[in-house]
């Protein structure tokens, strides 16, 4: 079998750290070999070997085609037919697409000038062979998409004649339908023999587009098996090194009396004629499309953009939430989408961001209870399993997984009853994904009522005991959990206009 | 195990160590000054008497007494460019006060009032107008400044009443200038870091929506600050105002930069969410001591700017560094 990338042996460390322990990995023509691994686990450091952006230590082998070398410069990378899309697109904004595709080697007439017609030509030319024909060739980057971004990205690489495209986390940012479109770009840069590099988080993914993967755990080579040799059970375990039973980890629920009604809830168009039922114990899980209006229905509950219209009772209580600090009051809390943008002040330390939403609990009517904060940190470090150096730790330097335990930390310090979750396992790794899955189960049997926000339809499928469908800002749906299926609840995600294909 | 009792491995880092990483930078500034004091008294023994001292810190005291509100206020994320042209008319009114025949008492306090009062429609605009708070108080520099002219026509007040020259008093040997630095500086300080309220401000500048999605009162407590920071305003008018023996009514040129620049280079993150108020009284007598190290070894005081200007870039790139090398560790 013929190879365009080799390594063998290769090893890298950091300040005496060992990141990567005698790996070999290599990559065919026209195939697509996904290369996975928990945060951490040296995929970052592997691929910046590979692009030449770190020089591995003494000992090992990078052969490109038949030339062997020691370790490669970006620049050897390059002409090696390498090229790397980075999951923050390193684009300039301000130029057009056909100058971000051919910047550093733009086509040249005889006078040394660039050429502009040629390189407009030829950008076309590339979009149209990633099926971009809707992308102008003229168009700012700054105006565009992140979907077609990374269309501009992908283009720049194949101007440079890239052979191995490495793909960092691709759809991280990507709505559902651009996600869709990526993977048939992916698909047909394979059949023209590019061998591809896809590294990413998402399971169902690898298992539509790879036909090799590689796992990393701790900088090691754990293996490289065909696709058809492994299943997601299987991967899991490779990954996080012990055997996951199951992939969510769901008590048997204990679910009471209703907490919760809400009826005819509408904030402006973005949230219309909501109705629904949450009981103590209880996990709903809300399911829909980007733009379906699920973080908007959160943000109106928990009182960031109040309701409109509609009635909310808590308890058999009529209540109107007009705050976040009222919602709090009463009870709700709201682990955020996005951690950095509403969760975590990030130079804050662990014990400052526990306390946050809880500072009537740790002061005595004016002054701060430093040892309160701390034990309340320490507990919260306790009771999530936090990998920190201790409650005084700097939260911005925690891995994401770490971090959304502090956010987790920081809302059940003030002992709600309902607990709303947008997206809790965004973005971070297996392993922590499967202990926030099993938290959440605990909390529930505890008798916390849950909202569950998500748009990972196994994790709606593992975790809810009913799944509300949103679709264009109203509940199309509500499913209970045995009836719940890939196809039940995608046929209503999507109006039944056409199935959702997604791995169980 | 009682409920108050940290787990032991909260301990783990030694005193010293965990002093100077929180208090690096105001560690920095208080070598800095020592060590200006022992070259400039090897070339010059005179440098050290006890009145350049006295002159030094004294007075510079107002600087850093306004410098107090400026770090809060830079701390909880906003800037305030109009308080030299505040404490211009707050100085006017005490003398005008003053030479009226009104009880000094009265012109001492009635400005920090005033002071208060004009910094609460600044934060009123800031925190419900949604207005930057650059934006209000450029704005408010303008009215302060032209207004002060216009009414007073650039007259100065002379014939104070002797009463009135709080600052040139002394209580227990020590001047009133410096016990008002001292006292305010070590509250302030103990206020941000032992209090709600203060942690709240350091909340809201790290993270304006992640304080707000967590309860903190955003709105009020801006404004809140912004009178607070008025209120410093008005107490570093009264040792302004009383310093010397005539007041001029003008806006000391550049007075709000200078009190700025001690909150910056005090330690206090231009970007908001950390800094502390200690840093900024010591970059404030650091500055003085600058200033009149230039004359003892005759460099023209017009370097001064200069090098503070230096300080401010160094300051402000270590500040940066500091951050991105924080977010890399962060990837990992």
């Amino acid at each position: 079998m013929p190879r365009l990338l080799e390594l063998r042996g290769v090893s890298k460390s950091f300040a005496g750290i060992r990141v990567l322990k005698d790996v070999d990995f290599d990559v065919r023509p026209g195939e697509v070999h996904a290369l996975l691994g928990e945060n951490g686990a040296g995929k970052s450091t592997l691929i910046k070997i590979i692009s030449g952006v770190h020089a591995p230590d003494e000992g090992g082998i990078i052969q490109i085609g038949e030339t062997q070398h020691r370790a490669l410069t970006s620049r050897e990378a390059a002409r090696g037919g390498i090229a790397t899309v980075y999951q923050e697109l390193l684009l300039f904004p301000e130029l057009s697409v056909a100058e971000n595709v051919f910047l550093g080697h733009a086509p040249r007439t005889r006078f040394g000038t660039l050429d502009w017609s040629l390189m407009r030509r030829q950008a076309r030319q590339l979009l149209d062979s990633l099926d971009s024909h809707d992308l102008d060739v003229d168009a700012k980057v700054s105006t565009l998409s992140v979907a077609n971004r990374q269309r501009v990205e992908i283009a720049k690489a194949l101007s440079q004649n890239a052979r191995v495209l490495i793909m960092d986390e691709p759809t991280a940012a990507l709505a559902d339908a651009d996600v869709r479109r990526l993977m048939i770009v992916v698909k047909r840069l394979r059949e023209r023999g590019v061998g591809i590099v896809y590294v990413s988080h998402k399971l169902p993914e690898v298992f539509e587009l790879a036909d090799r993967v590689t796992v990393l755990r701790d900088g090691a080579l754990i293996g490289t098996l065909p696709i058809a040799e492994v299943t997601e059970q299987s991967l899991v375990a490779m990954m996080v090194g012990r055997d996951i039973a199951q992939l969510f980890p769901k008590p048997v629920p204990n679910i009471g009396d209703v907490i919760l009604r809400v009826k005819d809830l509408a904030f402006g168009d973005r949230v219309r004629d909501i109705s629904f039922e949450l009981r103590r114990g209880e996990i709903l899980g809300i399911a829909g499309l980007v733009g379906s209006g699920r973080t908007e229905l959160a943000l109106t509950l928990f009182g960031i953009t109040p309701a409109t219209a509609g009635s909310i009772e808590l308890e058999g209580r009529k209540i109107t939430i007009t705050s976040p600090r009222q919602a709090r009051d009463l009870g709700i809390a709201y682990v955020p989408e996005d951690r950095g943008l509403q969760g975590l002040v990030r130079p804050m330390t662990i014990a400052q961001n526990v306390s946050m939403a809880a500072l009537n609990r740790v002061t005595n009517g004016l002054f701060m209870r430093f040892a309160a904060e701390l034990k309340l940190a320490a507990d919260a470090i306790t009771r999530l399993g936090i990998r920190a150096r201790g409650p005084e730790q700097v939260v911005g330097q925690l891995s994401g997984g770490n971090q959304q335990k502090v956010v987790l930390g920081k809302w059940l310090a003030t002992n709600p009853r309902i607990l709303i979750m947008d997206e809790p396992t965004r973005g971070i790794d297996v392993g922590a994904k499967s202990e926030i899955h099993a938290l959440m189960g605990k909390l529930a049997q505890e008798g916390m009522a849950i909202v569950m926000i998500s748009s990972e339809l196994p994790e709606v499928l593992g975790m809810a005991d009913r799944v509300l469908v949103m679709h264009g800002g109203t509940s199309v749906a509500t499913i209970d959990r045995a009836d719940a299926t890939p196809e039940t609840v995608g046929a209503a995600m999507t109006l039944a206009t056409h199935s959702m294909e997604m791995a169980p | 195990m009682s409920t108050e009792q940290a787990p032991s491995f909260i301990a783990k880092r030694s005193g010293l160590v965990r002093f100077v990483s929180g208090y690096g930078q105001e560690v920095v500034i208080a070598g800095a000054i020592i060590a200006l004091f022992i070259l400039v008294s090897l070339i010059s023994p005179r440098f050290l008497s006890a009145n350049n001292l006295n002159t030094i810190i004294s007075g510079n005291a107002y600087i850093a007494v306004a410098a107090i509100g400026m770090s809060m206020i830079i701390i909880t994320g906003h800037i305030d460019v109009s308080v030299g042209a505040l404490i211009g008319v707050l100085a006017t009114i005490s003398g005008t006060l003053a030479t009226a025949g009104y009880p000094v008492w009265i012109a001492w306090s009635l400005p920090i009032l005033i002071g208060i009062g004009i910094n609460g429609i600044v934060g009123a605009l800031v925190a419900y107008g949604r207005i930057p708070s650059i934006v209000v108080t450029l704005g408010m520099l303008s009215i302060l400044r032209g207004g002060l002219v216009s009414i007073t026509g650039g007259a100065w007040i002379n014939d104070l009443p002797p009463a009135f020259h709080l600052a040139q008093q002394r209580l227990l040997e020590v001047p009133v200038p410096i016990w008002f630095m001292v006292l305010l500086t070590l509250g302030a300080f103990l206020w941000m870091r032992h209090t709600a309220f203060g942690r709240s401000l350091f909340a809201i500048g790290g993270n304006i929506e992640a304080a707000r999605a967590s309860g903190i009162p955003v709105e009020r407590r801006v404004v809140q600050v912004f009178m607070i920071h008025g209120a410093f305003a008005g107490l570093a008018t009264v040792l302004f105002a009383t310093q010397l023996r005539i007041i001029q009514s003008t806006v000391p040129p550049n007075l709000e930069l200078t009190i700025i620049t001690a909150s910056v280079i005090g330690g206090v993150s231009i970007l908001g969410g950390t800094g502390t108020v200690i840093g900024s009284t010591l970059a404030a007598i650091l500055f003085s001591a600058i200033g009149s190290a230039m004359i003892f070894i005759n460099v023209s005081p017009y370097w001064l700017r200069a090098v503070i200007g230096v300080l401010i870039l160094i300051t402000v790139l270590i500040d940066m560094a500091r951050r991105v090398r924080e977010q890399r560790s962060a990837k990992r």
